[in-house]
């Protein structure tokens, strides 16, 4: 097709003003699974899809703690996603040890476009295909940022991207001015909500979704099974015919990630997701 | 033609002392507050210890222990990040003595002590020249007191010697409040006379209940 002619290498452009491979890249992140990210004027909610490729195996790690006052979730090739916080993490470490205080957000999404940019215009690179969300808190208040493989960043009231992520940007658009004045369970819940727009009618369960958390006075973390599984009962966001029956199946999870709390590897059959 | 000297030196002494002394299911660490410079006090309220599953305290020239312990804290948090726990006491002395002797040749002029409990909950006490040589021992001390501290310490805790064989844990039977006040007992008679020791005492004790902390005054002259 006509697209193909310039879409070889990313330092050529189409007749249209376009670059091809950075739209491919961007294709890249609407493959992943979703993530989603919202904010109120003192916490951050980052959460997103999580599910493993069989019952035999463990699924991605999509949130990254990059400090005690950023976290960045991701969608897309999570290899990228990896490097990139690795990326972070030092930067943040460095500026620290530098200045004796943590880094602005602004200032980190800022610097991780510009090395996304620099694969946008290098014959020998190719763009990093993942997006990211990155969330933080730093002196003017709580921040949520989308960085693009193309190099451009945005600032969002709440977000969600890869596969699905349509049915939680239209819930998130019908919320989002109560988000600044919510609570943080009000908010986490809203996350929940959220996850389970992109899910189609499939339970929500603690077992295949990561919710992680930053604030005022609350370091970046990511919240346990159990925690979450208890916010999902207690807001009842599961369907209705699943209620009671959600918490033993979320109990028997078969998630062997570090981060998750060990409690729930009790040796139980996997469930099928 | 005699050899040329240089007209300054990159290094000074800020004085003090620290110790540290490991129990059965305890270690403690204690340093002084005093920073001085030749005769002179530069401040009686300095922090010669930072904590992180285990206990560093350090005395020398306090630049370089400051330098030391931002080092330590930036690949500390990297092992967090990368491991998804704290460095354990063994890990941390390990990682301290390949710090100092990456600067073999122009060195940190940091005499420290590493305090805490190895994997097993008994405590271990490090103890380290400036270049990173550094060994387990059952207590140590470093800085301007520690002559006056070491000998003191050997009569009281009566360390098993290095030779016997099989190999004796140097870790001192005492109980942790018995251990606290031979502490006290000794920065108290080192500060009578090391004139670089002084003001205040940290005591810094980790056991399996956590970290905790104390001051004991001490001779201000």
């Amino acid at each position: 097709m006509f697209r193909n002619q310039y879409d070889t290498d990313v330092t050529t452009w189409s007749p249209a003003g376009r670059l091809f491979q950075v739209e491919y890249a961007m294709e890249a992140v609407k493959q992943g699974s979703a993530t989603i990210g919202l904010r109120s004027k003192t916490h951050v909610v980052l959460g997103c899809v999580n599910k493993a490729n069989s019952e035999l195996s463990s699924h991605q790690k999509k949130i990254f703690k990059v400090d005690d006052h950023i976290g960045v979730a991701i969608a897309g090739l999570t290899a990228d996603g990896r490097v990139l916080s690795r990326y972070m993490r030092n930067e943040c470490i460095n500026y620290n040890f530098t200045y004796e205080s943590p880094l602005p957000v602004g200032r980190l999404v800022v610097q991780l476009a510009d090395k996304a940019q620099v694969c946008t215009q290098r014959s020998w690179k190719r763009p990093y295909g993942v997006g990211l969300l990155v969330a933080g808190l730093d002196e003017s208040g709580a921040h949520l940022y989308y960085n693009c493989p193309s190099g451009n960043y945005f600032e969002y009231q709440a977000f969600a991207i890869g596969s699905r992520s349509q049915a939680a940007k239209t819930y998130l658009e019908r919320r989002f001015e109560n988000f600044a004045d919510s609570s943080r369970d009000d908010l986490v819940k809203d996350a929940l909500m959220a996850i389970r727009e992109t899910l189609q009618g499939e339970t929500l369960k603690s077992s295949i979704c990561t919710v992680a958390v930053v604030g005022v006075g609350e370091p970046f973390h990511i919240l346990d099974q159990e925690t979450v599984q208890q916010m999902i009962n207690a807001f009842e966001i599961v369907g209705e015919q699943e209620g009671p029956a959600a918490e033993p199946d979320a109990a028997a999870g078969q998630e062997a990630a570090a981060e998750q709390g060990g409690s729930t590897d009790e040796g139980v059959a996997p469930m099928d997701i | 033609m005699p050899k040329e000297q240089a007209n300054w030196s990159p290094y000074d002494n800020n004085g003090g002392s620290c110790f540290a002394v490991a129990g059965a299911d305890y270690c403690v660490i204690a340093a002084d507050t005093r920073m001085s410079t030749g005769y002179n006090i530069l401040t009686r309220d300095t922090q010669k210890s930072v904590n992180y599953k285990c206990v560093m305290a350090s005395s020398g020239f306090q630049a370089d222990v400051k330098a030391l312990q931002k080092h330590l804290a930036a690949r500390h948090l990297i092992y967090q990040h990368q491991h998804n726990k704290q460095m354990s006491c063994p890990a941390m002395a390990q990682l301290l003595s390949n710090t100092l002797y990456y600067k073999r040749f122009f060195p940190y002029y940091s005499f420290n002590v590493l305090g805490g409990l190895d994997n097993e909950g008994k405590g271990c006490v490090f103890t380290y020249d400036a270049v990173g040589s550094y060994e387990k021992v059952g207590y140590s001390s470093q800085g301007s007191g520690s002559t006056l501290i070491m000998p003191f310490l050997d009569n009281q805790l009566k360390s098993p010697s290095p030779l016997l064989l099989p190999a004796r844990d140097a870790v001192t039977p005492l109980a942790e409040a018995e251990a606290i006040d031979l502490v006290k007992t000794v920065f108290a008679s080192a500060s009578e006379r090391d004139i670089y020791t002084g003001d205040k005492l940290e005591i810094v004790v980790i056991n399996a209940d956590g970290i905790r902390r104390e001051y004991m005054d001490l001779r201000k002259d």
